[in-house]
């Protein structure tokens, strides 16, 4: 079925020629060197460009010259985290198993339980793995456990499964100490390269924000007089700005402000960002107050949808601060926006 | 510099008399909440617990139970504008804002 779909055609950049057979099964070779077109893929990905399409077909691949004894790595068929597999796997021989996650990766995939029990029992009958290895051990991503149950899997298929490190970096560390991980392994980070790795992708997301944001701006810097422009310039670079702020700031600065929620934390950004506006742009008093209630939300919602990319927030914590958040967020905007059009009915009509 | 959420852990239970001690929880926790102490596991730091849900999942004997769920703020709004449980599911077919999120 997905192998018909016209999309998955083009999001299979990897061709997988070499075979290698053993007793009747015949397994796709793939490289444990990324090609130009898969690194262009990953960075279209990371700009959030034909996500849903890049793929690789489920089932079972060889990286280098695996035999009967080489390890079993499972993942998922987003094809980002299938090319980080096997770019880690140079110089190993293993099979990888790849189960269908829909093009999600693995944690995430785990969640929704894609990668999950029943995908994994069914991937090691469809492929036969049986007949292609002698033992029984399959290693999978520690943040696969969210969807696999290892006991279930070992009643079920007789496969023991050891679950190695959270990042696939540290497989050869850990293949090589005969399947034993650090602590430092089992732990999931937030390092600032991983919190950067979702700006770009967040920043095509915000084009049409930006768009509604540059069309109000100049709504509520009205009438078209010779200081049309300068009023649509502080009011459009204070907004803009704060969304930038929550888009590209936030996530490296994330550490380092203070309170636990992410909305508390976009707010003294926005704050921060809004008296600066306000000394940069040289406003009165009135209009700063007004764009600051207007703008500081803007990067406060932001930051609140951060949680999702973020590697240790809970649902309990996320749901007091949409609950909490959200209506001081609406409150705040509308109160800015009143002001903003009030200051310009004033000024009109005083003129 | 450890990120520590607010109201974590709250689900999160640990039945002692049932665990054998295999350790299992240990390998599969994240972020290092549980520990091995006197062959049982125990609940080293609950404060760090962003009911993933693994533990759970992977008790052989049903020791750890934990309510699990997605710790995104849109996942939360996306189930109130529907009227169903939090999904992560942004990427889905049946999502209104589908490939439009960066979490999954």
């Amino acid at each position: 079925m997905e192998k018909s779909r016209k999309s998955f055609g083009s999001g299979l950049t990897t061709k997988f020629t070499p075979v290698l057979s053993i007793g009747d099964k015949h397994i796709p070779k793939t490289s444990s060197t990324l090609t130009v077109r898969d690194i262009l893929g990953r960075w279209k990905v990371r700009w959030g460009i034909g996500r849903r399409g890049f793929r690789v077909a489920p089932g079972l691949y060889a990286v280098g010259e695996p035999d009967r004894k080489s390890p079993v790595l499972v993942t998922a068929n987003y094809k980002m985290t299938f090319d980080l597999v096997r770019q880690a796997l140079a110089g190993i021989d293993a099979f990888i198993l790849v189960l269908d996650t829909k093009g999600i990766n693995v944690w995430c995939a785990a969640g929704k339980g894609t990668f999950g029990t029943a995908e994994l029992e069914a991937r090691i009958t469809s492929t036969g793995l049986r007949d292609v290895v002698g033992h029984r051990e399959l290693i999978l991503p520690q943040l696969g456990a969210v969807g696999v149950a290892a006991h279930e899997i070992y009643a079920k298929t007789g496969f023991a499964v050891h679950y190695g490190p959270v990042r696939i970096d540290d497989i050869k560390a850990y293949i090589a100490a005969g399947m034993e991980k650090t602590p430092a392994m089992a732990r999931v980070q937030f390092k600032l390269r991983d919190r950067l790795a979702i700006i770009p992708v967040e920043i095509t997301q915000a084009l049409p924000i930006v768009i509604a944001i540059a069309a109000a701006c100049s709504l509520l810097s009205l009438p078209f007089d010779p200081a049309f422009g300068v009023r649509f310039f502080s009011r459009v670079a204070t907004m803009l700005g704060a969304v930038a702020v929550g888009i590209v700031l936030f996530p490296p600065l994330l550490p380092y402000l203070p309170f636990r929620a992410f909305a508390a934390k976009g707010a003294i950004l926005g704050l921060i960002w809004s008296l600066a506006a306000a000394s940069l742009f040289r406003m009165s008093v009135p209009i700063s107050i007004s764009l600051a209630l207007a703008a500081i939300p803007l990067t406060a919602f932001l930051a609140m949808q951060y949680t999702g990319a973020s590697t240790y927030t809970n649902i309990n914590g996320a749901r007091i601060e949409v609950t909490r958040g959200i209506p001081i967020i609406l409150i705040s905007e509308l109160l800015g926006l009143m002001g903003l059009i009030a200051e310009r009915i004033l000024s009109v009509r005083t003129a | 510099m450890e990120l520590r959420y607010f109201s974590a852990g709250k689900s999160l239970a640990l039945d002692t008399g049932s665990c054998i001690g295999c350790g299992r929880c240990v390998e599969v926790c994240p972020h290092a909440v549980f520990s091995i102490n006197d062959r049982l596991a125990a609940i080293e730091v609950r404060d760090r617990c962003m009911e993933c849900g693994a533990c759970g999942r992977n008790c052989p004997t049903g020791a750890i139970t934990v309510k699990s769920g997605v710790g995104c703020a849109f996942a939360i709004i996306n189930g109130m504008v529907s009227g169903k449980e939090p999904s992560c599911d942004c990427d889905g077919p049946e999502s209104p804002r589908k490939n439009r999120k960066a979490c999954c």
